[in-house]
């Protein structure tokens, strides 16, 4: 299998599925002439034209109700949102339109759209560009929120996102960009509502998703290789559908769970995990439930208080060791 | 207002006095006296049905909000005679006239409002929220502006397709205050798409005044910011309408270029029919009322010969029949049932659109 960094399986992705179906198009600011803030996009104008390949004012209102309706008639917009932040000006056409005319008019009419967009912080761009919305988006009946942490997911889920007939919040992560991994070969898809458990482990479970679930990956290769605790990584993957049994399986078997999420706290994803945990594995929990989020704070420029406010690998280990059974488990 | 004061040798010109206006109004002499008549007849069913909706929903029939076409009925058809078969429309919450001048049957329409499965949204979506992809009305939309981006979505389709349909993206006065309206706009006019913006100016948005909400008062003139060919029109005069908007649609056809249209038309109730309407003054009500499109036609049709009063009659006996059934058939429907309740969510990976 090649290693192929997240950037380029996305581009490839893009290709691919546009050279497939002719209704594949794409739009958002700066994806043509620009080749994308983070050239997920590059080339493509050239390869496609203007046609398939539309370069949109700054208006994520306009153009992402456009890409509605054109779905609406049969089309499959892809959709690129510079950066997670700026969906917050798009929102009525994604909550109220996007996620609720197949229902609203009796299933009439299906909207095959996908939203691109990368989410997280750290890279000292403060408040308004280091959010991480995914709890708003999966919270919503209708929408599909998916949030890959390997360029291998990453292919398989944007297949089956820009195949499916629903709208679909397709999350990528600044951070990871530039992340290589094994893409296996051949035209595989990956259905959503499937978490993947990323490490076996006995002694805990760790819950994750996105850039996340890939420091959680490192974090427990990491105490494997020092024989110190077996941690399970389970990478949901899918916030919406979420893998329940996948979940509820793993913490089965260790009777222990952190979830690590970069979202904030409160109301986050982690709090739904921690939900579907008690509700269907309570008899298993040898412990409560853990969560690592980021810090509530709107997230401050000074370099500093930034790190003051995320949460990395060292919060994950400081949690492990916290909840880590006194007695291994064999 | 491009009927007001012709005046044409034509003996069907009719000439209509009143204290409050005068005003000549031409029947123009290539008109078919059936075209006509028929405008008179969807004018008078989109009126009763009206009628009958606020009723229905004053017996709790019809829930939630219920907003009514009444007093803008010449707008509505002279709208829908503007279009061709397959032309799509996207609407505000206040469609039910589009709706019926677009051909669904009044059954399916009554049956939505009632909530039942035989309604064209299945009772799903109700009032506020008609659809049918065979007579492509794309829907009606309840947030203000919604529906904007969405049809300017469709033109793009189409574009893209290089089909030869046009997109006709109507809304209410109020709409065109907000962001959704001008970033559609810009974005029609930079790709060229073949859409047609139809502003019905009621004259009020809920109970703000439009002059009121809107820095500039002549809606019409918004388009003018974004180079587009944009014209007002008598709401109230259903050929004037129909007639600016076969204009409309020619140039967004045949060019590919986005028109914007204002119909001036009058509300004769409140915004919604629990809304008591208190606010307005009583003699700009009456005003207002003293133009009501439908009693005006009728004169125009008597004044020229083209139907009698028996003829009239008999077009009120049939519509009030029809609206009758139309409240049968919907009282008789089931509703959805429970089991239901979570179907459309998801389109399947196959889903294949069905014709009702």
């Amino acid at each position: 299998m090649a290693e192929i960094s997240f950037r380029q399986v996305l581009n490839d992705t893009l290709r691919e599925e546009m050279q497939r179906d002719e209704n594949v198009f794409l739009m958002g600011e700066e994806i043509g002439n620009f080749e994308g803030s983070y050239k997920i996009t590059a080339g493509l104008l050239k390869e496609f034209g203007s046609k398939r390949v539309v370069d949109t004012p700054i208006a994520e209102n306009g153009f992402v109700g456009m890409a509605v309706g054109a779905a609406m008639l049969g089309l499959r917009p892809v959709v690129e949102i510079m950066t997670f932040n700026f969906i917050a000006l798009a929102i009525d056409e994604i909550l109220n339109h996007a996620a609720k005319i197949y229902y609203m008019f009796g299933g009439q009419t299906p909207v095959p759209m996908v939203i691109r967009t990368p989410g997280g912080g750290g890279q000292q761009l403060s408040a308004t560009h280091s959010q991480n919305l995914e709890a708003w988006f999966a919270h919503i009946p209708g929408l599909q929120v998916v949030a890959p942490s390997t360029p291998g997911d990453a292919r398989g889920l944007l297949r089956t996102a820009i195949r499916n007939n629903n709208p679909v919040l397709f999350l990528e992560h600044l951070a990871l960009y530039n992340a290589k991994g094994e893409v296996p070969e051949g035209d595989y898809t990956i259905p959503f509502g499937q978490a993947k458990v990323t490490k076996e482990g006995k002694d805990l479970t760790v819950i994750s998703y996105s850039r996340k679930a890939a420091i959680a990956y490192e974090v427990a290769s990491r105490f494997e290789r020092e024989n110190k605790l077996s941690v399970e990584v389970v990478d949901i993957r899918s916030l919406r559908p979420l893998d329940r049994e996948t979940l509820v399986n793993s913490v089965k078997k260790t009777g222990r769970a952190i979830i690590f999420e970069e979202d904030w706290r409160s109301y986050g994803v982690g709090a739904e995990i921690v939900a579907t945990l008690q509700e269907d594995a309570f008899d298993y929990l040898d412990a409560p439930i853990k969560r690592v989020a980021s810090v509530e704070v709107p997230l401050p420029y000074s370099k500093p208080l930034e790190l003051a406010a995320l949460t990395g690998a060292q919060e994950l280990e400081d949690a492990i060791n916290d909840l880590a059974p006194r007695r291994r488990r064999r | 207002m491009s009927t007001e004061q012709q005046k044409r040798p034509d003996e069907r010109d009719v000439t209509v006095k009143r204290k409050s206006m005068s005003r000549v109004v031409t029947l123009p002499k290539d008109e078919d006296r059936d075209t006509l008549v028929d405008y008179y007849s969807q004018m008078l069913l989109v009126r009763r049905f009206e009628e009958k909706s606020a009723e229905m929903y004053n017996k709790a029939r019809i829930g939630g909000y219920c907003h009514l076409n009444l007093g803008e009925e010449a707008t509505v058809v002279g709208f829908c005679a503007g279009l061709g078969p397959k032309d799509y429309v996207y609407t505000n919450y206040r469609e039910h006239g589009y709706a019926i001048c677009r051909g669904i049957s009044t059954k399916t329409i009554m049956a939505e409002l009632f909530g039942r499965e035989t309604g064209c949204s299945r009772g799903r979506g109700g009032s506020m929220h008609l659809f049918s992809l065979e007579h492509r009305l794309l829907g009606g939309y309840a947030i203000v502006g919604g529906q904007i981006p969405l049809a300017v979505g469709a033109a793009f389709a189409i574009a893209y397709r290089g089909s030869d349909e046009v997109v006709v993206c109507q809304m209410g006065d109020g709409t065109t205050n907000g962001g959704p309206f001008f970033e559609s706009l810009n974005l029609a006019k930079i790709h060229k798409l073949p859409i047609v913006f139809f502003i019905v100016n009621n004259q009020y948005g809920m109970g703000m005044p439009a002059e009121k909400g809107s820095a500039v008062p002549e809606l019409y003139r918004k388009g003018h910011a974004f180079d587009m060919l944009s014209e007002r029109v008598d709401g109230n005069d259903v050929l004037a309408v129909r007639d600016a908007m076969r204009r409309a649609v020619n140039v967004a056809r045949g060019q590919h270029e986005p028109v914007l249209l204002e119909a001036v038309s009058y509300r004769l109730k409140g915004h919604s029919v629990i809304d008591p309407d208190r606010y307005r003054d009583e003699e700009e009500v009456k005003r207002g009322r003293a133009q009501d499109p439908i009693p005006t036609f009728a004169r125009h049709l008597l004044e020229a010969r083209l139907i009698d009063e028996q003829g009239l009659d008999e077009i009120e006996q049939q519509v009030e029949r029809e609206v009758e059934e139309a409240v049968r058939f919907a009282e008789e429907s089931p509703f959805p049932p429970i089991e239901s309740l979570m179907d459309y969510i998801y389109a399947p990976d196959n889903f294949e659109p069905e014709r009702r």
